[in-house]
């Protein structure tokens, strides 16, 4: 989380730098500001692996047995996670306190369902970065530049599609359908398969 | 540091408590036994709360003496496995210190968003004498400046005036005035926040009905706090103590002073503790001299020691009541922060009997614990507080002030576990808190708002 803060910190600066020194446009520096925002997260995710990385190596020479206690696998999920956490409550926290005031939606003719789809975009928001952090760390360990590529490039995609609000199924579509993609990904890349998922539901 | 006057009059003395964030680990056998011996003076522990500011200083000390002597006698077999159990009780101390900061930070929270009281400007503390009401800016930071230096040269004085007390053994004064402040804050500042609490939510209540609810809830703490009681029972009153203090601290300061106030005060337990000329590590070192534990009073700790069963195989000096004391002082780890906590808990917990002989198991039954000063809760939450207040009713804010401090704690703790000696908290968690609260506020939130209103994710 303090990772995803500092790279929001970054993406801000620049952005406000950006608006100052172009003059009060706003509006159409959003597209560099949300992507230079993407490109530090990613940067800024990759700082967490390395810090990680060093921590478990730091564990797996104490413990008895040379391996660490926690895998770097629930460190990638872990982070992963609280990047998502992070990321959906900054962008859902004062959503969800204007909507516990008094108010209309879409009162000046925007969407009225903004706050739903809010909600169901900060919930594949927060899933995507779960997953993109077990995919990114996993594609780092074995240095393998597709994985790192397509989180970035699959991270663009998505926060490129939000810019196409509020033309919900435009947007709203094809990131839950990314979501699961990633989903499934993620999850072949952390070891588990169809075999694996039918054994656990038989209970064995 | 920050030194807590309790005054028994006016509600607006400040009551600054220094926290010293102390680590000691529990030391191995034979620093063992010196923490045990520390511990014994139960008079010295009654005094020793009244020291509470300068407990910061004496219980780091102790902590990095005691894990300091303990470390060399081990042999390196065990040292390497002692590393380990260090690390690994030192995640579990993160995380028993994770809960408390986080529960005291949430009331304080919540109660700014809630209760409208503690964000009107109802006058200043005659610490601050300056207002801040001026036209140009100058002025007002100058007044600002001007308020924190007396504010800290209040605190020094405090401190120093502690340290002296502790010196020269006048116990009986310094218990008296812990207890008096205790009694004002458990009293007065709870009947005034039920009354604003009761405000808000237009709830009626009665006064015999009033008068009987302050009355248990305040005869309890006083006896949890000064006496003994269950741990979750003084953990509890502690951090409502800390959050009603921070509360205090957020109403009657002005905007300007408490951010510079928070980077002083930051800057003086820093010094405080780490200075060899510092009021804390004198208080420190003169409680290690003379063997007492130092102010259990004005700490927050996580856990006790029970060494209930070990007391067979002892010799007959060996009590029960021994287990709680001797947890608290040996098992643990102590953060040093400069701040008076009022936990007086510690010391209630037990007398310390005379141990004689420690022994390896003894070592392995008792729970460790982390010690953080009250100051510090009281801090953290003052930050984390008026960013809830103050900045233009944005919740990133405070969250982000809210995850800089916890991670200011988690790299206060790992110094510990590095150092094994009595730091002060207050100072990276604090700086890193400063630092987020002025970046979100106007930095991010501009961005973050944009992008809101377009329905942008990032």
């Amino acid at each position: 989380a303090f990772f995803w803060l500092l790279s929001l910190l970054a993406a801000s600066l620049l952005w406000f730098v950006s608006v100052r020194l172009s003059g009060r446009e706003d509006a159409a520096l959003l597209p560099l500001g949300a992507a230079a925002a993407v490109l530090l997260q990613e940067l800024c995710r990759f700082a967490c692996f390395k810090l990680l990385k060093k921590a478990d190596e730091g564990l797996a020479t104490l413990s008895e047995d040379g391996r660490s206690p926690i895998s770097l696998r629930q460190m990638a999920y872990v982070s992963g996670l609280s990047f998502g956490i992070i990321s959906g409550v900054f962008s859902v926290i004062n959503i969800l306190a204007d909507s516990a005031g008094p108010g209309t939606v879409g009162i000046h003719g925007d969407s009225p369902y903004y706050f739903i789809t809010s909600a169901f975009l900060t919930m594949a928001l927060v899933l995507l970065h779960t997953f993109w952090g077990i995919i990114f760390f996993d594609a780092c360990e074995r240095r393998r530049a597709v994985g790192l590529g397509l989180v970035v490039g699959g991270h663009l995609l998505a926060s490129g599609l939000t810019f196409l609000n509020p033309w919900y199924e435009a947007s709203l579509g094809p990131i839950f359908i990314l979501t699961l993609c990633t989903g499934l990904w993620a999850f072949s890349t952390a070891g588990g398969s169809f075999h694996n998922v039918l054994k656990c539901l038989s209970c064995k | 540091m920050i030194t807590f006057m309790n005054n028994s009059d006016s509600e607006e003395e400040p009551c600054n408590e220094r926290t010293s964030l102390m680590s000691a680990e529990s030391p191995p056998v034979p620093s063992y036994q010196d923490g045990l011996q520390a511990s014994e003076a139960g008079e010295a522990q009654a005094h020793r709360k009244r020291r509470a500011g300068s407990s910061r200083g004496p219980n780091n000390i102790t902590g990095g003496e005691m894990s300091g002597s303990g470390i060399p006698v081990r042999e390196s077999a065990l040292e390497n496995e002692e590393e380990e159990l260090t690390l690994k009780y030192g995640a579990k101390h993160v995380i028993m210190l994770f809960v408390p900061v986080t529960l005291c930070m949430i009331v304080v929270v919540a109660t700014i968003k809630s209760v409208r009281f503690y964000t009107e400007k109802n006058g200043q503390l005659i610490y601050t004498p300056f207002s801040e009401d001026t036209p140009s800016v100058g002025q007002r930071l100058l007044n600002s400046v001007l308020n924190t230096i007396i504010m800290i040269s209040v605190i020094i004085v405090m401190t120093v005036f502690l340290v002296l007390l502790y010196k020269y053994r006048c116990y009986k004064f310094i218990h008296g005035w812990l207890i008096l402040s205790s009694l004002m804050l458990l009293f007065l500042f709870t009947y005034i926040y039920l009354g604003e609490v009761l405000k808000t939510y237009n709830v009626a209540m009665d006064y015999p009905t009033l008068f009987i609810v302050i009355w248990n809830f305040g005869a309890v703490g006083m006896i949890c706090i000064h006496w003994k009681g269950p741990l979750q029972l003084q953990q509890a009153y502690l951090i409502m103590i800390s959050a009603l203090m921070a509360l205090v601290f957020i109403k009657y300061l002005p905007e300007w002073s408490a951010w510079v106030i928070l980077g002083a005060i930051s800057i003086y337990d820093l010094m405080a503790v780490l200075c060899p000329k510092g009021p804390l590590r004198m208080l420190v070192e003169t409680a290690q001299e003379r063997n007492e534990p130092i102010f259990p009073a004005l700490i927050y700790s996580s856990a006790m020691m029970w060494t209930v069963g070990m007391a067979k195989p002892d010799t007959a000096a060996r009590g029960p009541s021994q287990q709680t004391w001797d947890a608290a002082e040996d098992g643990r780890e102590h953060l040093q922060s400069p701040s008076h906590a009022e936990s007086q808990m510690s010391e209630t917990r037990s007398p310390v009997p005379t141990r004689s002989v420690t022994s390896l198991e003894e070592l392995e039954e008792e729970e460790r614990g982390v010690k953080l000063g009250l100051g510090d809760f009281i801090f953290y939450s003052v930050l984390v507080g008026k960013a809830a207040a103050t900045a233009s009713g944005d919740w990133n804010t405070t969250l982000a002030c809210f995850v800089a401090i916890l991670i200011g704690l988690c790299l206060t703790l790992l110094l510990l576990a590095v150092f094994k000696k009595a730091l002060p908290a207050l100072p990276i968690s604090i700086t890193f808190g400063l630092i987020f609260y002025f970046s979100t506020d106007n930095l991010v939130r501009p961005f973050m708002d944009t992008l809101a209103s377009h329905q942008l994710y990032i």
